[in-house]
């Protein structure tokens, strides 16, 4: 029953839908409060009959109906339950209900939370937002039915890919699907203000938040996943710019540099076209990458079984929003007004610089995701682009981004004086130079660009430091005032620097792991001793251990340093049955000072294991910093302007900030 | 980025607008040129695995036994009307998974295998043979990897199937599963074989 329920509540959804896309632009252009009055009352009808739907996809993989195609496909009785949960959206067609969910879901949130928008841009933004709905909701009811039934039933199911039966992987989806699907409110605020032709302060202010939002929930979503591949698949490895990988980091960087942007608009009332621009390529390649992950044309570890009528669907919706959204940008475009002039060195010109660099990273990413799709297509050669491309070519992006990011932010608007910021920043430079000093005496013949890094981290690190402690005068040793100073700051100024110092986290836990990290393949028997750093690793056995749905091979090693014992490590090698295949459960020992990662493997039929070891330094700082760029995301959002909903002010208020006390908050917020 | 420029005279204005016009036409205009492309790539099949050896003869090598055996491989042992360069490794996990249709293959004495083994410890090699099967005709023992490098291995298994004139017709990376045996390679063999 509950199926044929969800497919119902699925086909009215789209009825809603369509009706929603169609009545309040008609509405908004007519200015006809009723008609427009229509989008927030269907936007949370759409988004109720949805959830509906979910519940009932969620209600037959709990109950284990394996008369429903799905549940058979990708579920199994003796799962346990939160794998029958994450089964839901362990597939196409439930991960595709999941995001229409999420879509639907942000609709209601524009409902509710824009009240005080203008009426004609509420209803515009709802209306794009529902266009976006009935392409997916037709897509999925006619390529991609969740709900198919199976006649007759099968008594037991096929199982969920083993590889995906892991707590960090169920709750993925999710967070990036919010962040995908949240760019789409980006998105239709920017086409919004394409058909009203006006783009302003206030527009940035409203998108900012749902920017901001849908940034945080992403950067969340990478970073889980990226913490799944290192502890699942078994190599040690945290990035392996997989065309998976790359379809979420394209998007990240895309909303990463429109978070930056829209600033600007919202300041300065610049770069109004550029930014409009940028919150539609955001969501577009979010699209793309669902186009390339669903329709097989590029090869990925992490594809979705395709069919190529859907691969033909999503191309025409592709073509349909994208390429309409930027016709649409072409014909409006030239005629948005620039705003305020700003000389390159400023606060703006960094902000322009950052831009340039995020979105060259980003086409550079696309370019080597699509280049084995172009090579094929045009002279009939495969070939896979693999990391030394994007290794060879994110180096000398982000050495510049992250040299710029300690300066931009003590910079001031419209005109910077850069040589008095250098001049505060000497100490910083300074101590930046000699940690590169230390690190050519010391690392230079492990990794030369171990130098370059821990130089950046130490400059930028000490740089937003350097920034806090300026706008608290922190060195006039005033502690009262500068407590004031401090307590005063906008939670929008504290989240930028959190965020900023997440990059610096991020960037040594990469340099310190890539540097120093130690590797051991080796056969060993019970009793043996391996050495790595400073640890003695005692192999005391392997043994086959039964699970609740695979059966294990676990290894344990006794871990100890000078003598004295430190920990027990049991990595596993698990075979499933249903479907047959094999994975790599690693024991990790983590610690901030580095992890201690083992893998076991075959035995030799002598007694003898195939081991792997690793020794990875620092690595955890990698999470910990992307940890830091979204708690700074989300102290961002909590700040009062930013506060979805708050009151809109007047641009010539804005104006005002730009001056002293005003600086403070006019940081650049969340940044 | 036009916005940032400053209010000028009528012609300038006016060349302004246009040269903003086809700025602002380049983002659709790439994104034709992609479409294009992502359609073209939908009747494409990115899994048919490629090399760059695809139809080329073998790479020349010369490899030494296993210890205790007496069949090394050397390209010049690659005369059957076809037969399989399987590389393979006592450390390879997917090596196992494929093992036992190595094994079938060679019970119904199907094709040749010969085996590379791949950056291994030749006694771990022996071990791992006398406990699972050896499907193998003739071994080589890429010690160092050198001749795995000449075949362009970069993930072990790896399956080359190789025609009477020494040239490779076909690769397989990733473990052979039943499908890839049923669907692709045993169709392959027989034409081959004709």
């Amino acid at each position: 029953m509950a199926p044929e329920l969800g497919q119902y509540a699925l086909v009215l959804a789209i009825l809603v839908a369509t009706v929603q896309a169609i009545v309040p632009q008609i509405g908004a252009y007519r200015r006809d409060a009723a008609w427009m009055g229509v989008a927030p009352v269907a936007a949370r009808a759409q988004f109720l009959l949805v959830l509906f739907a979910f519940g009932c996809l969620m209600t037959s993989f709990i109950a284990s109906d394996f008369s429903v195609v799905n549940v058979f496909e990708n579920s199994h009785s003796l799962k346990p339950l939160i794998y029958k949960i994450s089964g839901v959206w362990g597939n196409h067609e439930g991960s595709l209900l999941l995001w229409i969910l999420i879509l639907t879901l942000f609709g209601a949130a524009v409902a509710q939370f824009g009240q005080n928008l203008p009426p004609t841009l509420q209803a515009r933004v709802l209306s794009v937002q529902a266009m976006i709905g009935v392409g997916f909701l037709a897509f999925i009811l006619f390529t991609s039915n969740p709900f198919a039934r199976l006649d007759p039933a099968p008594f037991e199911g096929a199982g969920l890919n083993p590889l995906l039966q892991d707590p960090a992987l169920a709750i993925h989806p999710p967070f990036l699907y919010l962040g995908y699907v949240g760019l789409s409110v980006a998105f239709s605020f920017a086409v919004a203000a394409l058909i009203e032709g006006r783009v302003d302060p206030a527009w940035a202010r409203w998108v900012r938040p749902w920017t901001l939002a849908a940034w945080c929930c992403l950067t969340a979503g990478i970073a889980l996943g990226s913490y799944w591949a290192y502890y699942e698949l078994g190599w040690g490895g945290w990035w392996f710019w997989d065309p998976v990988e790359n379809a979420s980091f394209m998007p990240w960087l895309a909303a990463t540099a429109l978070l930056h942007s829209s600033i600007v608009v919202e300041k300065r009332d610049a770069l109004k076209s550029w930014t409009v621009l940028l919150a539609i390529l955001a969501f577009s390649l979010s699209l793309l990458g669902t186009f390339l992950v669903r329709s097989g044309v590029l090869n990925s570890v992490h594809a979705f079984a395709s069919d190529p009528a859907r691969g033909v669907f999503i191309l025409a919706f592709l073509v349909f929003v994208v390429g309409g959204s930027l016709t649409l940008y072409a014909i409006r475009a030239p005629s948005l007004k620039g705003g305020g002039l700003f000389r390159p060195v400023s606060r703006e010109g960094t902000l322009v610089l950052n831009n340039l660099l995020l979105s060259t990273a980003c086409f550079t990413v696309l370019l080597g995701t699509l280049y084995p799709l172009f090579l094929d297509a045009v002279a009939e050669e495969k070939v896979s682009v693999g990391p030394p491309y994007f290794n060879a070519v994110f180096v000398p992006l982000m050495t510049p981004l992250i040299a710029a990011l300690a300066i931009g932010p003590m910079l001031a608007w419209k005109r910077g004086d850069l040589a008095g910021v250098m001049g505060r920043l000497k100490f910083v430079a300074a101590i930046a130079v000699l940690v590169g000093l230390g690190m050519a005496w010391y690392a230079w013949n492990v990794m030369p660009l171990a130098v370059l890094g821990f130089a950046l981290v130490a400059w930028l690190a000490l740089g937003v430091f350097r920034e806090w402690a300026e706008r608290v005068r922190l060195f006039r040793w005033d502690i009262v005032d500068s407590w004031r100073r401090a307590t005063g700051l906008p939670r929008a100024s504290y989240g930028m620097s959190m965020a900023h110092l997440g990059v610096a986290l991020t960037v040594f836990g990469i340099t310190a792991s890539e540097a120093w990290q130690e590797e051991k393949q080796v056969i060993m028997r019970p009793g043996d001793v391996q050495t790595v750093s400073d640890f003695e690793l005692t192999f005391v056995g392997a043994e086959q251990l039964p699970g609740p749905n695979y059966s294990a091979l676990a290894g344990t090693f006794v871990v100890t340093r000078d003598g004295q014992p430190v920990t027990i490590l049991q990595p596993e090698a698990r075979t499933f049955t249903n479907p047959p295949m094999e994975t790599t459960e690693a024991a990790i020992r983590t610690t901030l000072a580095g992890d201690l990662y083992t893998v076991v493997g075959e035995g030799d039929g002598q007694g003898g294991y195939a081991v792997r070891l690793y020794y990875k330094p620092m690595v955890i700082w990698i999470w910990l910093g992307t940890l830091a760029m979204m708690i700074g995301g989300m102290i961002s959002l909590s700040d009062r302007r930013h506060r979805i909903g708050a009151p809109a002010r007047k641009p010539a208020e804005t104006a005002d900030t730009d001056r002293d006390s005003g600086a403070l908050a006019a940081a650049g917020a969340g940044d | 980025m036009t916005d940032s420029a400053e209010q000028g005279g009528e012609t300038p204005a006016r060349r302004r607008s246009r040269s903003g016009l086809l700025l602002a036409l380049l983002p659709v205009a790439a994104f034709v040129v992609i479409g294009v492309f992502l359609f073209r790539g939908l009747s494409l099949d990115p899994s048919e695995i490629y090399s760059v050896l695809i139809n080329k003869p073998a790479p020349t090598f010369e490899l030494a036994p296993l210890p205790g055996k007496d069949n090394g491989l050397a390209t010049s042992d690659l005369t059957q009307p076809v037969q399989l360069v399987n590389v393979f490794a006592s450390w390879c996990v997917a090596c196992r998974v494929e093992h036992p249709l190595l094994m079938e293959l060679k019970r119904n004495g199907t094709v040749p295998i010969y085996g590379l083994n791949y950056k291994d410890q030749p006694q771990a090699a022996l071990n791992w043979l006398r406990n699972f099967g050896d499907p193998y005709d003739r071994i080589g023992s890429d010690l160092n990897g050198r001749v795995g490098i000449d075949f362009g291995v970069y993930g072990v298994p790896e399956t080359f199937i190789v025609d009477g004139e020494g040239v490779i017709v076909r690769k397989i990376t990733g473990p052979i599963t039943p499908q890839i045996l049923q669907k692709e390679l045993l169709p392959l063999i027989a034409e081959m074989q004709k």
